[in-house]
């Protein structure tokens, strides 16, 4: 088994209201020095070793991400 | 003429569609999302509401769904097929509609009554309308901005596929003020307005979307 971690970001070209209202309240809470925040999502799989990375690019570009507007990185973190 | 309106878990919007259907005067065929077949309907309608609780992206997961890979084959040989709100994400996460929709610019749930733009009279959903005409009917969504990028949405204003525009007040942030828009065909179109519930002055803001279960029959008697 390894754990295989997918983060699926805005691209950055897409307008991120999420992540504007995030980085507006920071200043309110009494953070400063943050310029800006981009807000997206991050997936963790438990998957078997015969699982090749070809098969998790295909997971993370035809479901766990919509490539029209989001990137995605696949990371296996643990062998 | 029989029109089908599909049902997923979580759509809401199934009633008012065959009550619409019913009101042009076709036959309402009621589709389930594991049906494996289209029962021998002329055109479907995809309704609005939250299939699937809009798990990871509104229409990601309905996508998926067995009657899906019949109305996806269907669409490609000409079945004329009416994405509404959830449905035109749908049909966006399914490949029949370029683009995406995203969180409203203004991060809030817009349900309110909207005017719009009829751009293209020509497809198979709005022969009945006016070429710029402008119809009030509802709009209630989280998710409607929509995106895609610059080449596409310049394709899709170039070739007419924008059928829909917001007029007035833009309710989302979508991009060129773009309500709904159709496939190369004109047979394919999503918007996110509702026009199933605005048929009858008495229960919506007018019945200015009647026009598009009409046009349909039009299309299909035409074909």
């Amino acid at each position: 088994m390894a754990r295989v971690v997918v983060d699926v970001m805005p691209k950055p070209e897409i307008l991120d209201p999420q992540g504007q209202a995030v980085a507006r309240a920071l200043p309110r809470l009494g953070f400063d020095g943050v310029s800006d925040v981009r807000q997206g999502k991050h997936f963790e799989l438990e998957v078997d070793d015969s699982v090749d990375d070809e098969t998790l690019a295909r997971i993370a570009e035809g479901f766990l991400s919509n490539p029209v507007v989001e990137d995605f990185v696949v990371r296996r973190v643990q062998a | 003429m029989r029109i089908g309106a599909v049902t997923f878990p979580g759509t809401l919007d199934d009633s008012d569609t065959i009550r619409a259907i019913t009101a042009s005067g076709a036959e309402a065929v009621a589709l389930w999302h594991g049906d494996a077949d289209l029962k021998g309907v002329d055109a479907v309608v995809l309704p609005g509401g939250f299939s699937y609780g809009d798990y990871l992206r509104a229409g990601a997961i309905a996508r998926f769904a067995p009657v899906m890979g019949k109305v996806v084959d269907a669409a490609r040989g000409g079945l004329p097929v009416l994405g509404i709100c959830n449905g035109f994400q749908v049909l966006c996460e399914a490949g029949l509609l370029p683009g995406a929709l995203l969180r409203n610019a203004g991060l809030h749930f817009v349900c309110r009554d909207q005017w719009l733009k009829v751009e293209n009279a020509g497809t198979a959903w709005t022969s009945r309308y006016d070429a710029g005409a402008e119809i009030i009917i509802p709009i209630k969504n989280m998710d409607g901005r929509f995106a895609a990028p610059k080449s596409v949405v310049d394709e899709l204003e170039g070739e007419g596929r924008v059928v829909f525009r917001y007029a007035g007040l833009n309710p989302n942030g979508s991009t060129d003020d773009i309500a709904g828009i159709s496939d190369p065909t004109g047979r394919i179109v999503g918007l996110m307005p509702h026009p199933e519930h605005a048929i009858d002055a008495l229960t919506g803001p007018s019945d200015d979307g009647l026009g598009m279960f009409l046009s349909v029959l039009d299309s299909v008697v035409a074909a």
